[in-house]
């Protein structure tokens, strides 16, 4: 336990651990001092002097060490002449803060006045603008009048690509160093940096290419201002014109929170598409970061099936005939499938007496369906990464590694080619084989241990054998550890489907293979449609013979659940309105079932609870968030941080 | 004149090694290597010797705060030697340079530094070789290395050189800056002596004040006291500049008067003119009334602030009245705004404001209300700032258009 420190902010009476910084104090007794430089994810640097406060401490008598005491027996507090920046200073038992004197509050209106001398306030064009720090205090604090000679505002350039994805303002830039210290102490890529100084610094990369990170999109949400905006976003909406839903990334097993953020949108033909994707505060998973890949991911695309091949009645029908007729027939799907659609597939599956396999790249599913947490790894755990390019597949499990090896844990990295985690590794091997025998011995004296693979069931054999507390397989997709959960089994080729009677349900390149290889296929998809439309229009004129298209809807456009490769389930609600005909796969499942003479359920919270011990109201659980965070934007999490599967014996 | 670090104006060749050592040079090393290393430290305590950096901090209580938990320990030599009026380090580094390498090896020893650093500007590059010589050359008359003198302390000392940046000085600046990062000041505390070099214990210190220590070894504290005030102890290099007719440095005991300084040794003021004002410590200064009050007040850090200024590193600026202060705050106002670091709001954007309006001021194209706002803007920089530069900039600023109105009256 941390020792509590009590302290008096504005009159108020707070209770913080030792340790704890004046502001983040002043945020629990739910005072908010106005920040720019300080965030709670990096070390303080006291820069933009934005957070000025007064701040008393209790006098003590130097010879006796006593607390020296007013005439009416209180403490005497001793007040410096200068105002303290409190993003700085931890706090100390008696300290009494005054963040609402006038003295403080000249202070912090002086900085927001010098900020704003050669800021452009161009806040109609800005994307930052109504979730923008300096909008927000310039609104609040700001003078109508400027003392600043407007011809003597300094000028920068306003179109600097730091990237393809990272545009940068520079006269917007107010200096306060977020991004560059998030590249380089939370990301440890430091591919950002300041070039010249005083009135002439400047942010610029230093990499080749330009802002060579994949987790460059954070620095725009942490931007307090409009001075880094996304190349997807930039110009594409106001803030305040957006509905904010709560998901889950379906870019890789890691299951970050998000929020969609959705408007109707004229360039898209009058439709609700997503805007932009943001973080959901999560600790245990994302903290308040996401990594590119899934931020930039294309929730729009027009590649969709859009409409059965034939009217939805006649469709269904025709996909319970050929099913029921058939001898043996199979059950294909993939992890990009909600555990809803999952369970009532495999429901169907089994009461036919059929397999139900999920094609998964990488082996060993049934052995990860025991293990415990990844977690906050660190002094005395360790780590083994193998097999794979974390940073590519799972990136926000390569950070969280990272920063276990930060906190003191051991790092195993065995891969054959290089890769970016191995400069934080504590052991590198280009050899899986020897990576084990290094992992062996190290997890002997290590207390949780934690391996991630990338590879076939025989590496996951050998993972397993080591025996960590967790065993993580990255897989290809978002929800393929919901699959082994439920039973499914593992194929890594698609030869079993030959020549039978497949229901097929999953991603673009399952159903080419499933077309390529089956008698009669039942095709349950969603996006991705050109390679199904390709395979389709070559397939026509027979089609009926051959398939039945059944289009599905997409995460943005579905409520279900994933569960993550950490075993984490987690829930996703309907962002957008459904695309064309489509429906829920768990829908067009239990339809077709009903034409077999099965019941299964059409309400995703029903089957959930079919399935699970949990309920959704279990998902729904933000009790344990601690939610210190100061600016930046839509981190809030609402809905949720889902639940995570207990370690199994 | 009696020369304690200026030496060499008495002793010819001091810079050579063998000059040096027959004028008692190491004596005070050798001696310190024979005492306790908290004796060391107090004794520089009870000398009472002040930072000759600016702040006049006492060395021997800096000593005494090196955290003992955590090692190793640095000690760095601060020869960054920045303020504008400001060229007394070089003097003695080019002239007397093993006394200031001796008392920098006495410091290293009181705090069990066994490597230390010499952080020189970067037009200083002459300089820095010239020290490199010095440095082998001590290490070969075993001053310096492993087992100095047959004990088992041992000592390396190195040379650094910065890129020419003002703020440099600034001591946590300067240590980030020799960690090969931006130079730019951190957040105090954790102030040098607990987290300084690579986070380790550091004691940071001017040339001249290092260069001071030897004589306190030798002599003792008392010995010390012998020159200076009770609160000023010692003697000072003043760097003199502007308009006098002997620019240069002086060395005298601290609590000589202004007007000693200036006409006596400087010779007073030229073509006739008088004397207007004074900035005793450099750009940095508040612009003090050259009054009879004020050339007759002691040189000392207790005293210059009853007339409105500071000793700070004591590189006295003379004005004449000649001189409109208008052009003079533009001039320091130029230097700050090019020497501001940018990591800070108020200073970084504050220079700037104050370079436009003291710009507009001088042209003549300046209202009263822009002097009204100069002032305005440079009291809202005081006091805001992440490092003293900032609130430097506003000195002269301030106290020029509060004690020298006529001069903004145009
Ligand atoms: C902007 C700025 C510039 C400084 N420049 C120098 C300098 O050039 N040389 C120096 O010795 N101290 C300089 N200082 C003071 C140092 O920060 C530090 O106080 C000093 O080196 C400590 O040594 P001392 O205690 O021996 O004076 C400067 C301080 C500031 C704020
Ligand atoms: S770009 Fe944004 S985050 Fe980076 S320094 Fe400028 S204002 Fe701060
Ligand atoms: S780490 Fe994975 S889940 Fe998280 S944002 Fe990236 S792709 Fe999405
Ligand atoms: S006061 Fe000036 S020099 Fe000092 S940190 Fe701030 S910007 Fe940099
Ligand atoms: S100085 Fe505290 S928030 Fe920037």
């Amino acid at each position: 336990m941390t020792k509590e420190v009590t302290l008096t902010i504005d009159g108020k009476e707070v209770s913080v651990p030792a340790g704890s910084l004046v502001v983040d104090a002043a945020k629990k007794a739910g005072i908010d001092i106005p920040v720019f430089c300080y965030h709670p994810k990096m070390e303080p640097v006291g820069m933009c002097r934005q957070c000025l406060v007064e701040i008393g401490r209790p006098a003590f008598d130097r010879a006796t060490g006593e607390a020296v005491l007013e005439e009416d027996g209180s403490p005497k507090i001793n007040w410096g002449w200068k105002l303290e920046t409190s993003c700085t200073n931890p706090v100390s038992d008696g300290m009494v803060v005054k963040t609402q004197s006038e003295k403080a509050v000249k202070g912090q209106n002086d900085m927001l006045e010098f900020q704003l001398t050669s800021h452009p306030l161009d806040c109609p064009v800005c994307d930052k603008g109504g979730e923008c720090l300096l909008q927000d205090l310039t609104l609040a604090h700001g003078s109508a009048e400027s003392r600043f000679s407007f011809d003597e505002k300094r000028h920068a350039e306003k179109k600097v690509a730091l990237s393809d994805d990272i545009w940068l303002d520079r006269e917007r830039c107010i200096q306060c160093g977020r991004c560059v210290r998030f590249q380089s102490e939370v990301v440890g890529e430091a591919v950002l940096g300041f070039e010249e100084r005083g009135s002439h610094t400047q942010i610029m990369t230093t990499s080749d290419p330009g802002f060579d990170s994949n987790f460059s999109g954070n620095t725009t949400d942490i931007c307090p201002v409009g001075a880094l905006t996304t190349a997807q976003f930039r110009f594409g909406a106001r803030p305040w014109e957006m509905e904010a839903t709560a998901s889950i990334c379906g870019e890789c097993p890691v299951g970050c929170n998000t929020v969609l953020n959705t408007r109707r949108d004229v360039k898209s033909g009058g439709k609700i598409v997503v805007k932009r994707v943001m973080p959901r505060q999560n600790e245990a998973v994302n903290e308040t970061w996401l990594c590119d890949k899934g931020r930039f991911a294309n929730h729009n695309t027009d590649n969709r099936l859009l409409a059965p091949s034939t009217e939805w009645t006649d469709a269904i029908a025709s996909a319970a005939q050929k099913l029921s007729a058939a001898d043996e027939p199979v059950f294909v799907v993939d992890g990009s499938l909600s555990n809803e659609d999952l369970y009532n597939i495999k429901s169907l599956a089994d009461e036919v007496g059929a397999k139900a396999l999920c094609y998964s790249e990488a082996g060993g599913g049934a052995l990860t369906t025991k293990s415990a947490s990844y977690g906050k790894s660190g002094a005395g755990d360790a780590i083994l990464v193998i097999g794979g390019n974390l940073y590519a597949e799972a990136p926000i499990f390569w950070l969280r590694a990272k920063q276990a090896v930060e906190r003191g844990a051991k790092l195993i990295v065995a891969t054959e080619a290089e890769t970016r985690l191995d400069a934080f590794a504590t052991t590198v091997v280009r050899d899986l084989k020897k990576g084990l025998e290094v992992a062996e011995e190290i997890f002997a004296k290590a207390e949780n241990t934690v391996v991630l693979y990338s590879g076939d069931d025989a590496l996951a054999q050998f993972c397993a054998a080591l025996n960590p507390t967790s065993l993580i397989g990255v897989w290809e997709d978002a929800n393929t550890q919901g699959a082994w959960e439920m039973g499914y089994e593992a194929v890594s080729d698609l030869s079993a489907l030959k020549g039978k009677t497949v229901y097929v349900a999953g991603k673009s390149s399952l159903v080419a293979a499933a077309l390529e290889s089956a008698e009669f296929t039942v095709i349950q998809a969603s996006e991705e449609a050109n390679l199904v439309v390709g395979q389709t229009v070559s397939i026509m004129e027979t089609s009926e013979s051959v398939c039945v298209m059944l289009p599905s809807r997409t995460i943005a456009e579905s409520d279900g659940t994933f569960t993550s490769a950490e075993r984490r389930v987690q829930r996703f609600f309907s962002a957008v309105l459904p695309m064309g005909d489509s429906l829920p796969g768990y829908v067009i499942t239990a339809q077709i079932a009903e034409k077999m003479g099965v019941t299964l359920d059409i309400d995703a919270e029903d089957i959930f609870s079919a399935f699970s011990d949990l309920s959704y109201a279990d998902l729904a659980n933000i009790s344990v968030e601690e939610s210190l965070l100061i600016g930046g934007t839509c981190y809030e999490n609402e809905q949720g941080l889902g639940v995570m599967l207990p370690a199994k014996a | 004149m009696f020369y304690m670090l200026l030496r060499h104006r008495d002793i010819e060749n001091l810079n050579q090694i063998d000059t040096f050592l027959k004028e008692d040079g190491f004596e005070g090393f050798k001696k310190a290597l024979k005492m306790d290393t908290t004796d060391v430290t107090n004794e520089v305590k009870e000398a009472g010797l002040r930072g000759r950096g600016g702040a006049g901090f006492p060395a021997g209580v800096k000593w005494s705060f090196m955290d003992n938990n955590n090692w190793p320990h640095y000690v760095v030599a601060n020869a960054d030697e920045s303020e504008p009026g400001t060229f007394k380090d070089r003097e003695i580094m080019e002239s007397n340079p093993f006394q200031f390498l001796e008392g920098l090896a006495i410091a290293s020893y009181a705090v069990g530094a066994n490597a230390a650093y010499i952080y020189l500007r970067g037009e200083f590059w002459e300089v820095a070789h010239f020290l490199d010589e010095k440095i082998e050359e001590m290490e070969k008359a075993g001053f310096l290395g492993d087992n100095i003198q047959g004990t088992d302390y041992s000592l390396n000392i190195y040379t650094h050189l910065g890129a020419g940046a003002y703020i440099c000085g600034e001591e946590t600046a300067l240590l980030e800056s020799m960690e090969g990062k931006r130079g730019q000041p951190r957040v105090r505390p954790p102030f040098p002596p607990s987290q300084g070099l690579y986070d380790k214990p550091t004691v940071v210190n001017n040339v001249e004040t290092l260069t001071s220590v030897p004589y306190i070894i030798n002599k003792g504290a008392d010995g010390y006291r012998k020159f200076g005030t009770e609160k000023s102890p010692g003697t000072k290099i003043f760097s003199l500049s502007g308009n006098v007719n002997k620019p240069g440095n002086y060395e005298l005991p601290l609590g000589s008067t202004f007007r000693e300084l200036i006409f006596e040794h400087g010779g007073g003021i030229p073509d006739g003119k008088s004397i207007k004002a004074i900035m005793p410590a450099g750009a940095s200064s508040s612009m003090v009334v050259a009054n009879d009050e004020a050339l007759d007040t002691q040189l000392t850090y207790e005293d210059v602030p009853n007339v409105g200024g500071d000793l700070g590193s004591a590189s006295v600026i003379v004005v004449d009245d000649s001189i409109s202060l208008d052009w003079l705050i533009n001039k320091t106002m130029d230097f700050f705004h090019h020497e501001s670091c940018g990591k800070c709001t108020p200073c970084r954007e504050g220079s700037y404001w104050m370079k436009k309006l003291t710009e507009r001021i001088h042209s003549g194209e300046g209202t009263e209300e822009d002097v009204a706002l100069l002032k305005d803007v440079a009291t809202q920089v005081r006091g805001k700032t992440l490092c003293a530069l900032g609130e430097f900039s506003t000195m002269a600023v301030v106290t020029s258009i509060e004690r020298f109105p006529e001069d903004f009256a145009k």
